[in-house]
């Protein structure tokens, strides 16, 4: 009898860690396709056919591949900013304060989650064209920041949720000012929570297609629009070789940064 | 609280609060107003607005083409919903229950992809999809098949580009609600004599039901509108609501139509949603957080 139970335990075992390996091969096949192509002689992205360093090389001298990315680097860069200030403010006072209204900015912050972000390009779009703003950086870095904000204001709301308000006070008592309390007290607690706004809206934006295709000009086009317009002629290994350069340099940063978080975590509860 | 004390905030109150409702008010609650007002619009010959009411837009929702892609679009939604649970499911199941140290790890291996452009990802599928690519050579090398199939640029191929693109969505908050399952609740089915199986549809899946509903929820309204998936993978054949409502804008310039089509998901997005809410569902859920 336990013998039984115990070989179907390993049954089960073994079950679980194959379903779990497929879909990490389903969720990584594309990628290692992107990996080994990007080193791959020929520039149809069909079969391997021999090695080769050179799309490395070459992306270097493709002007506008490097200039989309660079402008999704600014664009993501300046629209996380503004989220930032914006997230922070908002998340602050509507944990500290009661006010008319609160139920409508709670409300409208799920929008943008929630709505299709085809729904909020093509709005987006339409107030661009009513304010006769012409379509180019300045209204991607304001489209990003729109569904970058939610997300900002989410996550330090998260962590505020935990947040002893009598150390405010106390500081008070001891005779510092608002600002020295927010400076000094209330942005060192809630920084964690602002710094994974921060990166979650930073992705978002690197990544975001479909609001940047009807929220910019042909002047400025993203690494995403970039991919896109490429694919009729076919996307060549170059934007493979600079995707696995991104891809090796997140990869980094991630694992280190999630461990680093899983052992603080850990400590904490000991 | 006293008056007064909330008088005396009211300064840096309002310096907080004023820039996200601003935000809020120009960038995404009048867009949405002036879509819904113009859905009743029509265009001029020279594709611009005419303010004058009709719901000409609405009634040629009913026409026989756009019917046909409301439901391609339906069935590749509905579809990649039902294949984002049966794969989610047991995979955020071994999730919730493995040791903290690989949960964590392959946490971060579930979204390490979503740091690679999606476009890329995508695309790179045809290397593997495509007529002599590798999936069609090892399918006939083993046998299966005597000739490659045709994959690519299939419904089927759209609904895989769904799933693969969305399924993290399933599996976060499905893992949620397995993470905060009571386990004396199994314990109790298991010693009162109930199977695995009799355990998993009595107690685990209708405790675990919430989670489902805020998975489906961001798989399928995203995968409506998702429009790239469908030009990459489906290859201009096999259109969804959101190449009908780009094309109003981007070629067409019927952007009264186009609007009208974005209300209707709107519509759809707020009764799906109100439908959550009402079972009990949390926001916060639907916005990963």
């Amino acid at each position: 009898m336990r013998n039984h139970l115990l070989k179907k335990s390993t049954r089960q075992k073994f079950l679980s860690r194959a379903f779990c390996a497929l879909i990490f091969i389903f969720l990584y096949a594309p990628i290692a396709v992107v990996i080994l192509f990007s080193f791959n002689v020929s520039r149809r992205n069909i079969l391997f056919e021999g090695f080769t360093f050179s799309w490395y090389k070459e992306m270097f001298s493709n002007g506008p591949l490097l200039e989309s990315f660079a402008n999704t680097l600014i664009v993501a860069a300046s629209s996380t900013s503004l989220a930032v200030v914006i997230g922070v403010l908002a998340a602050v006072a509507m944990f500290r304060y009661k006010f008319k209204g609160k139920g409508f900015i709670d409300a409208m912050l799920y929008v943008p989650v929630v709505i299709p972000e085809i729904v909020l390009g093509i709005s987006l779009l339409a107030s661009f064209a009513i304010a006769s703003i012409p379509l180019g950086r300045i209204t991607l870095i304001i489209a990003h920041t729109t569904f970058s904000i939610p997300f900002v204001v989410f996550t330090v709301r998260a962590r505020l949720a935990g947040y002893d308000k009598s150390v405010e006070e106390a500081a008070m008592d001891l005779g510092a000012n608002r600002l020295q309390v927010l400076t000094g007290i209330t942005i060192p607690i809630i920084l964690p929570g602002i710094i994974a706004g921060a990166v979650l809206a930073f992705t978002l934006s690197i990544d975001d297609f479909i609001i940047s295709f009807f929220t910019t000009g042909s002047k400025s086009i993203t690494f995403p629009l970039k991919i896109m317009e490429s694919v009729r002629s076919g996307i060549r290994p170059d934007a493979y070789a600079l995707s696995s350069i991104i891809m090796l340099v997140t990869f980094i940063v991630v694992v280190v940064s999630q461990l680093i978080a899983y052992r603080t975590s850990k400590k904490e509860k000991l | 609280m006293g008056g007064a004390v909330f008088k005396k905030k009211n300064i840096p109150l309002f310096a907080m609060i004023s820039p996200v409702t601003a935000w809020l008010i120009v960038l995404i609650a009048i867009p949405l107003v002036y879509i819904l007002a113009i859905s009743f619009c029509s265009t001029n010959a020279d594709h611009n607005i005419a303010f004058h009411f009709t719901l000409k837009n609405y009634i040629r929702l009913f026409d026989p083409t756009i019917l046909g892609i409301y439901s391609n679009s339906l069935i590749v939604s509905i579809l990649s919903t039902a294949f984002c649970i049966l794969l989610a499911y047991p995979f955020a199941y071994v999730l919730a229950k493995t040791t903290p140290f690989k949960k964590t790890l392959m946490m971060i291996f579930l979204m390490l992809p979503f740091w690679t452009n999606s476009l890329i990802r995508l695309y790179s599928w045809r290397t593997l999809l495509g007529k002599n690519g590798y999936i069609n050579e090892f399918l006939v090398y083993i046998g299966l098949i005597d000739a490659p199939l045709e994959m690519m640029f299939t419904r089927g191929a759209v609904i895989l580009g769904m799933v693969y693109t969305l399924l993290p969505f399933m599996v976060l908050p499905i893992h949620t609600a397995i993470d905060k399952l009571d386990t004396s609740l199994i314990e109790a089915s298991k010693d009162l004599g109930a199977n695995f199986w009799q355990t998993f549809k009595n107690v685990i899946l209708p405790l675990t039901a919430p989670g489902i509903f805020a998975g489906s929820i961001m798989v399928f309204i995203p995968s409506l509108g998702f429009f790239f998936v469908s030009d990459l993978m489906g290859g201009g054949n096999n259109q969804i609501i959101g190449n009908l409502i780009s094309r109003q804008f981007k070629e067409s310039y019927n952007w009264p139509f186009g609007a009208t089509l974005s209300i209707m998901l709107i519509v759809l997005t707020i009764v799906c949603v109100r439908l959550y809410t009402k079972s009990g569902g949390k926001l916060d859920e639907l916005g990963n957080i």
